[in-house]
């Protein structure tokens, strides 16, 4: 299976999800964010990092990249993207999750090892884990802080769409405990935590991370 | 433009200023929000209906700011 990784002008994550791809098993591709072409991947990771120096507001320019053109297309066509930290906002930016994120309560740059709970395994990315299971992976953001307005959040937990949450208070003030979320069809999943940073416990707090490329490729495998 | 936070979203940083101004012995500032600024210079074809469209789908994220258009 082809998964793409984009890499924008600040980038910083996409070779630590290239490798979360190889290890899972999947063959990656990387992807430049001035081109038009998804170069025939089966799904797509839009990588943390501060992709265009966060100018305006955090993935606001790359959300309007070239590559994001194709993305949001091929996204209506069902592939499968996974976007992480800015990766999450690039998407949010784009349109392809609802809501936002803003500044961490209390300013801080956070960074640190945390629990999150899978809340859905009715993701394209979350199938091999079992619900409510707790996983240990990275946080490092400033802004990561999801908010969205009322009938948004009451909409996202009716239809099962929250599909990671802080275990205990949320770190940085999220709205709902909410570390990440999923499209409508579960195709499109964001998150502010770092998987492809614990993908082995030589380099990471664990292998946790692991389970969300697996758990695309194993659906793959079994399709 | 001005594009500021929706004033339910919560605005750390306007807080801290506000804290700052507290400490420095400045009284009477209940509050501070903190936006941004945007001087765009234009053609005077392009209508008040593009600088929205500018406004709306770059400069302010709809979810979480408003903003307000002026031609000086």
């Amino acid at each position: 299976m082809r998964i793409g990784v984009i890499t924008f002008p600040g980038s910083l994550d996409d070779i630590d999800a290239v490798r979360a791809v190889r290890l899972a098993g999947g063959e990656p591709v990387t992807l430049w964010h001035a081109d038009r072409d998804l170069h025939r991947v089966d799904a797509v990771v839009v990588p943390g990092g501060f992709s265009y120096g966060d100018y305006l507001r955090a993935g606001a320019i790359a959300a309007r990249a070239p590559i994001m053109d194709e993305v949001v297309t091929a996204a209506g066509r069902g592939l499968p993207v996974l976007g992480i930290c800015n990766g999450f906002q690039i998407l949010c930016e784009a349109g392809l999750l609802p809501g936002a994120l803003t500044r961490n309560v209390g300013l801080h740059f956070i960074c640190r090892d945390l629990r999150l709970r899978v809340e859905s395994t009715a993701t394209a990315w979350t199938g091999g884990f079992t619900p409510d299971q707790e996983i240990t992976v990275p946080l490092k953001s400033g802004e990561g802080r999801y908010v969205a307005d009322d009938t948004t959040l009451a909409r996202l937990e009716a239809e099962g769409r929250v599909v990671f949450r802080y275990v205990g208070r949320a770190p940085n003030g999220a709205m709902g405990g909410i570390a990440g979320i999923a499209s409508e069809n579960g195709r499109v999943v964001g998150l502010m935590p770092h998987p492809e940073h614990a993908v082995d416990p030589l380099t990471g707090p664990s292998a946790d991370g692991l389970g969300l490329f697996t758990s695309l490729l194993t659906a793959a495998a079994t399709r | 433009m001005d594009v500021m936070p929706k004033p339910e979203i919560l605005d750390p940083q306007g807080q801290a200023v506000a804290g700052a101004l507290h400490r420095l012995g400045v009284a009477g500032v209940r509050d501070v929000r903190q936006g941004k600024h945007f001087e765009l210079d234009v053609d005077d074809a392009v209508d008040d209906e593009t600088l929205q469209r500018i406004a709306g789908s770059l400069l302010a994220n709809p979810v979480i700011e408003d903003w307000q258009v002026t031609r000086t």
